[in-house]
């Protein structure tokens, strides 16, 4: 087959229309086949057809990307940091790292308070799993996952689960149990699966479900119990790295952020995308909720923070500076929402004042990029863990 | 997935995604940057790393003997 030139006419019947007459060899979506003259020309111009109607949906596409923005401008008749004139500012921050939590092998790739406010669990890439109590710093339990690159853990709301996955393109649940004799790897439960690495995962309100993002370019919502795919999200044109969900008072929605460099909100009961924002110029590492719902903050490769208002449906600030040029891992919110966290490639934590938009603080310490950065559930302190091999509370 | 789509495909989920969103609702700045700033205010009282917890209901503090502020 593959000998064959367009000189050589072959007699026989077509592969399209089925009669008999001499052929060509053509190719359609890398196949070969043999078409008579009259398909062939009937082929050729069916793919001008295609690339009309591709280009014909590019510019449809702009046009209604274009119609998005003029709305979205007619809302911006202010700025946040205009609205937030009047308010008082900050004073000097001083933050102290209070405990330093040694054990990890290799690099911290992602943690997870327990709604206890003391438990933490953290990943790193070695493969290992640790669940600590940030109070004494004793290592509550340890596991090995079977891959390295744990780039995405979680705490159970319950306190008596976690979750895991990365390299090994699941998530995994192991219940957390105090017997000695019990062997946490055994009762491990394979939750999720996709095509591609696992970036994020994260437990809905109860223990039962999980949503997971992949380096597939998708999210998806899991049943714990059954396995079972219950929703997947679809939309991102590239890798999804972050999630989170929406405070559980506004309801049932999350955010994600990938390498598209587009945040999307999506609807967790249809699988639909409610609102995407596409203002940074590099991956989204990370995405937090604002603590009231209405917003969320991004941490982009593009060395800024930016929030995204949903109800005015806008970016509204962006927290960058000239002198930061290293990409922002991972953020959050402090109680009240008025100090975003946010940790960097150049090993530093910075606090940003979210309604003035200034930086308020530069908090040293990691001796390498921070890759992960979470605020307690009641906001009495943040955790950091780093490339370093430590966290720091 | 997406990378088992083809680009019409992709666009076309694109555009049916974007007329959706055109007709989204949506507030203005001034409204809802009040609103979040209210929220601030009012949380701004329950919040431990914006105002500091005093040294003896911190739970992270250090047990040494010797601090130094």
């Amino acid at each position: 087959m593959c000998d064959q030139t367009f000189l050589v006419n072959v007699f026989g019947s077509c592969d399209k229309c089925l009669k008999q007459r001499a052929l060509r060899p053509v190719f359609k979506k890398s196949q070969q086949l043999s078409y008579c003259s009259i398909c062939a020309e009937i082929m050729a111009t069916d793919g001008l057809h295609e690339n009309e109607t591709l280009a014909a949906l590019k510019s449809e596409a702009e046009s209604l990307k274009g119609k998005l923005e003029e709305e979205r401008a007619k809302l911006h008749d202010v700025e946040l940091h205009q609205v937030a004139e009047r308010v008082e500012a900050l004073g000097q921050f001083v933050m102290k790292t209070r405990r330093t939590l040694k054990g990890h092998g290799n690099k911290v790739l992602c943690m997870d308070w327990c709604k206890d406010k003391r438990r933490m669990v953290s990943s790193s890439q070695d493969g290992k799993v640790i669940v600590w109590d940030s109070f004494t710093t004793n290592k509550e339990h340890a596991v090995t996952m079977p891959c390295t690159w744990v780039m995405a853990c979680a705490y159970a709301p319950s306190g008596c689960a976690i979750a895991c996955g990365g390299l090994d393109n699941k998530c995994s649940v192991y219940p957390l149990t105090f017997d000695k004799n019990e062997n946490m790897a055994a009762k491990k439960k394979s939750v999720a699966m996709h095509t591609n690495y696992l970036s994020a995962c994260s437990f809905t309100n109860s223990d039962m479900q999980i949503l997971t993002a992949s380096g597939d370019g998708t999210c998806a919502l899991w049943d714990v119990e059954s396995g079972q795919l219950l929703q997947s999200f679809h939309g991102h044109t590239a890798d999804v790295l972050c999630l989170d969900l929406a405070p559980s008072e506004t309801g049932n929605t999350f955010v994600s952020g990938g390498c598209d460099k587009k945040a999307m909100v999506w609807d967790m009961r249809s699988g639909q995308r409610v609102q995407a924002f596409e203002t940074h110029e590099s991956d989204i590492n990370s995405v937090r909720y604002y603590p009231s719902g209405d917003a969320f903050a991004s941490g982009s490769d593009d060395a800024t923070c930016r929030l995204y208002d949903l109800r005015a449906d806008r970016e509204v600030a962006i927290y960058s500076k000239e002198s930061i040029l290293f990409g922002a891992s991972s953020v959050d919110f402090s109680l009240s929402g008025r100090l975003l966290f946010a940790g960097y490639n150049d090993y530093t934590i910075n606090v940003w004042d979210v309604l003035k938009g200034s930086r308020v603080s530069i908090l040293f310490g990691h001796e390498n990029r921070v890759s992960t950065l979470r605020v307690s559930p009641d906001g009495t302190a943040f955790c950091s863990g780093s490339w370093d091999h430590t966290l720091r509370v | 997935m997406a990378q088992d789509l083809s680009e019409k495909e992709l666009l076309k989920m694109e555009v049916e995604q974007l007329k959706k969103e055109v007709t989204n609702p949506r507030a203005p700045i001034s409204k809802t940057g009040k609103e979040i700033k209210d929220f601030v205010e009012a949380q701004a009282v329950n919040d431990p790393l914006l105002k500091g917890i005093p040294e003896d209901k911190n739970p992270f503090k250090e047990k040494g003997a010797c601090v130094i502020n």
